[in-house]
């Protein structure tokens, strides 16, 4: 691809079995030239491109696996938040890839030292893995509005504070960040290792805020991939967009450049929402009851009155009762773009289960990821009318929330947040 | 275990029962057409429950209860597994209130609640006569709904009654007597709730927590006016959101008196009922200025327990395993509640996990067979 790789290949090095591999170039070059997306998504074990003119991880057909961390910076240097992003971009770019980080990686470094690498995915392929960044607005100015890092005039007017939403039940704990990091990919432990290995690198400089494990994509990103399930038992994400409906993508999903701000053209803003379900209420809802708050069949996933999951939806159409078959407030009718002015977004969100509440119930839910142009014209009206009418709340909470500038993709040569800064 | 038997429709004896309900409570009462029996007077008083007599004639009956004591009681006849044959609600202290029921042949219990918390004070009543028919779960199911529309229609009186001294006493500004009157009013409230929240805006209106309210609308409401008086101790200001909150009172007890539900309501009423107990109580979020959030736990459990015993004729026929299941778990429930008690209320609900995780249990034990009441009265 556009750059030599540098670092030690991990499957390289597993095969080397100790040998003194300085820089390993081997390993992946005959794998990484993957001429498509949709290749990527048939192909679990190999590395996703990580420079291009997009950020990969937003139209990437999603992984299986998540690993989001947000991080509050704890320093007031402008120049260290530089370094650290060079280093984080350096890493990255590594890992994507399939390689240690380091000079040395996880086994080849002196032995009085502490490894590079921390060594967990030695062994394992690049998964597919993806890292994403975004900036949140504590990063252009702290909570009285003064300057951080003199970012405060390049603050996007789209990357606005959320309002609160109705029935909004959020922890402090699991909102918000400076910084936040989406990591997916087909191997969870190749997700945990590239959070864990960037929040090494950043001590001194970050501190971790949060971090969400997710065990399943609930969305689909691409037509090559099936639509998987959320912890409802219902298909997510069926109407979502794709990475094929490129025309689609500009007017809803890549920020462009009459929108501005410079730095964010081919960027993204990324909306981050804990979404609780209390599943064991829900799991005592009838059936029926069940797709009439989704409407949709809970086998098929054919929208009520369908009977194929694609099938255009019908929301004029009456049963035989009189009633809409897709009831007013079904959840499928208040999120649809024909409700919405339009609005759609690009939807990659886990299902999650972070053990146990202490109440013998399964904390468990979504961990919602969602891209989009502009949040004020997409996220914001649309949860703002989901908030107030969707049946669906019954089950649901919103347990945190975050928003985040995610810029355009990396250049070979450059860093994240280098246009930000420049 | 108990046919389910009736002589007369149970609707007809609805319409003498809402009459009187609905007419002045001081008035001498008057037999009811056909009966010749004359009424039953109940004494009751904080310790006793005292019935002229415990044996009557099938067909309809009448109650004179009068309050000879100093707390606000409550009367029940219930049939096998506290099923609501009738009662009459609030009842404060020296007054007289006729409730007139249709009993068919069968065993019961009279029940007088003083301070409307706990089992009551129970005996037995024994309605004697002609051996009445067996009806059908069809008929079982629908005089269901006509008993469940007349428990909706006695606590929305309720409500409306006790949310107007609620009213009366934070706009006098007293505001002891407001917070003994919070939890008690909300408790008529809690047990016919997804009855209310059916009424789409009102219950946000009546109901909403803090963090239920959207910028730009303003937050109104039972919980509005507990912050005030659990984290100021005061009723200033207070006095629109008590005028706002009987308002809109009023205008679910009318909704409330007219609704018309189906079999399958009353189960999913139930089920959700007890959602309600499992994701807003048991964590005390609903109250969370007063800590009275027990009141409402138990009245969602005595509310889903009405809905489901309502059912009780059409379950036993259908699946009588479910039936003992559901009876042996509300107890449980009213059980572990009951520990919580003091006097005539709940100590302020501020429990260890240990004890939150106890009541989650038995909640969850008993949710899991109520929710499997609507597959089983659907079923044909």
């Amino acid at each position: 691809m556009s750059e030599p790789k540098k670092g030690i290949s991990r499957r390289g090095l597993f095969g080397a079995a100790g040998a003194a591999v300085a820089t390993g170039v081997a390993g992946y070059a005959a794998h990484s030239v993957l001429s498509s997306e949709e290749s990527q998504a048939a192909d679990t074990s190999g590395p996703v491109e990580f420079h291009g003119q997009h950020q990969a991880g937003i139209v990437t057909p999603a992984q299986d696996r998540l690993h989001f961390a947000t991080f509050d910076v704890t320093t007031d240097k402008r120049d260290q938040v530089i370094a650290l992003l060079k280093e984080w971009t350096a890493a990255a770019a590594l890992m994507t890839a399939g390689r240690d980080i380091g000079q040395y990686g996880a086994v080849n470094g002196p032995a009085e030292a502490p490894p590079e690498d921390t060594g967990e995915a030695v062994g394992l392929p690049p998964a597919r893995l993806t890292l994403t960044i975004g900036f949140g607005p504590s990063f252009f100015q702290d909570a009285k509005g003064n300057d951080r890092f003199g970012l405060k005039a390049r603050r996007p007017a789209a990357l606005v504070d959320l309002p609160h939403f109705i029935g909004d039940n959020l922890d402090p704990a699991r909102s918000g960040g400076d910084i936040a990091v989406q990591a997916c990919s087909d191997d969870p432990q190749v997700a945990v290792h590239a959070i864990r290995n960037l929040a090494r690198i950043g001590f001194g400089t970050t501190a971790v805020r949060y971090s969400q494990l997710g065990f399943g994509r609930t969305s689909s990103t691409s037509r090559a991939q099936t639509t998987p399930r959320n912890l409802f038992g219902f298909k997510d994400g069926t109407n979502n967009l794709k990475l094929e409906d490129t025309a689609k993508l500009e007017q809803q999903l890549w920020v462009q450049p009459e929108d501005g701000p410079d730095w964010m053209v081919g960027g993204s803003y990324l909306v981050a929402r804990r979404i609780r379900m209390t599943i064991e209420t829900w799991d005592r809802t009838s059936l029926s009851e069940q797709e009439l708050i989704v409407g949709r069949g809970k086998g098929t996933g054919a929208p009520l009155g369908k009977s194929e999951e694609f099938d255009p939806i019908d929301f004029e159409a009456k049963g035989a009762d009189g009633e809409l078959k897709i009831a007013k407030d079904a959840h499928i009718r208040l999120a649809h773009p024909q409700f919405n002015n339009g609005a759609e977004l690009l939807r990659r969100g886990y299902n999650f289960v972070d053990g146990s509440d202490g109440l013998g119930r399964l904390d468990a839910g979504l961990f919602f990821l969602a891209y989009q142009r502009d949040p004020r014209k997409q996220f914001i009206p649309i949860q703002r009318q989901l908030a107030r009418s969707d049946v669906m709340n019954e089950y649901i909470r919103h347990v945190g929330s975050g928003i985040f500038a995610c810029p355009g993709g990396v250049p070979a040569g450059s860093f994240w947040g280098e246009k930000l800064f420049g | 275990m108990n046919p389910i038997t009736t002589r007369r429709g149970l609707a007809a004896g609805t319409v003498l029962l809402l009459a009187a309900l609905t007419g002045c409570a001081e008035e001498t009462p008057a037999a009811a057409p056909g009966d010749d029996t004359g009424p039953v007077t109940v004494k009751a008083s904080d310790d006793g429950c005292d019935l002229s007599r415990r044996d009557v004639k099938s067909g309809t009956s009448t109650f004179s209860v009068s309050n000879g004591g100093s707390k606000v009681t409550e009367f029940y006849v219930y049939a096998e597994g506290d099923r609501v044959m009738g009662e009459v609600e609030n009842i404060g202290p020296g007054l007289k209130r006729d409730l007139i029921v249709e009993l068919p042949t069968g065993k019961y219990q009279a029940v007088c609640k003083p301070g409307m918390v706990g089992d009551g004070i129970r005996g037995d009543l024994t309605v004697t006569g002609e051996a009445a028919a067996q009806v059908d779960t069809d008929t079982a199911l629908k005089d269901a709904t006509v008993s469940y529309q007349r428990y909706v229609n006695s606590q929305a009186i309720a409500l409306e009654e006790k949310t107007t001294e609620f009213v009366a006493a934070v706009k006098a500004g007293d505001v002891a007597k407001s917070k003994a009157l919070f939890p008690v009013s909300r408790t008529y409230w809690e047990r016919i709730e997804p009855v209310a929240e059916s009424f789409g805006d009102l219950d946000p209106k009546i109901d909403a927590r803090v963090n239920d309210v959207e910028p730009g609308t303003e937050w109104t409401g039972y919980h509005r006016i507990e912050q005030a008086l659990w984290e100021k101790n005061s009723t200033a200001g207070m006095t629109k959101y008590a005028d706002q909150l009987l308002v809109d009172v009023k205008t679910v007890v009318a909704k409330a008196k007219t609704v018309q539900l189906n079999p399958l309501q009353l189960a999913n009423g139930a089920k959700e009922l007890l959602d309600e107990v499992a994701t807003g109580k048991i964590t005390g979020e609903e109250d969370r200025y007063s800590h009275t959030d027990l009141w409402d736990f138990q009245a969602n459990v005595e509310g889903s327990q009405a809905a489901i015993q309502a059912l009780r004729p059409a379950l036993q026929q259908r699946d009588a395993a479910l039936v003992t299941t559901l009876d042996t778990n509300f107890k449980a429930v009213f059980a572990a509640v009951d520990k919580y008690r003091v006097g005539d209320g709940f100590k302020p609900y501020r429990p260890t996990e240990a004890e939150r995780r106890e009541l989650g249990n038995v909640v969850d034990a008993l949710a899991e067979p109520v929710s499997k009441v609507a597959g089983v009265i659907a079923k044909k």
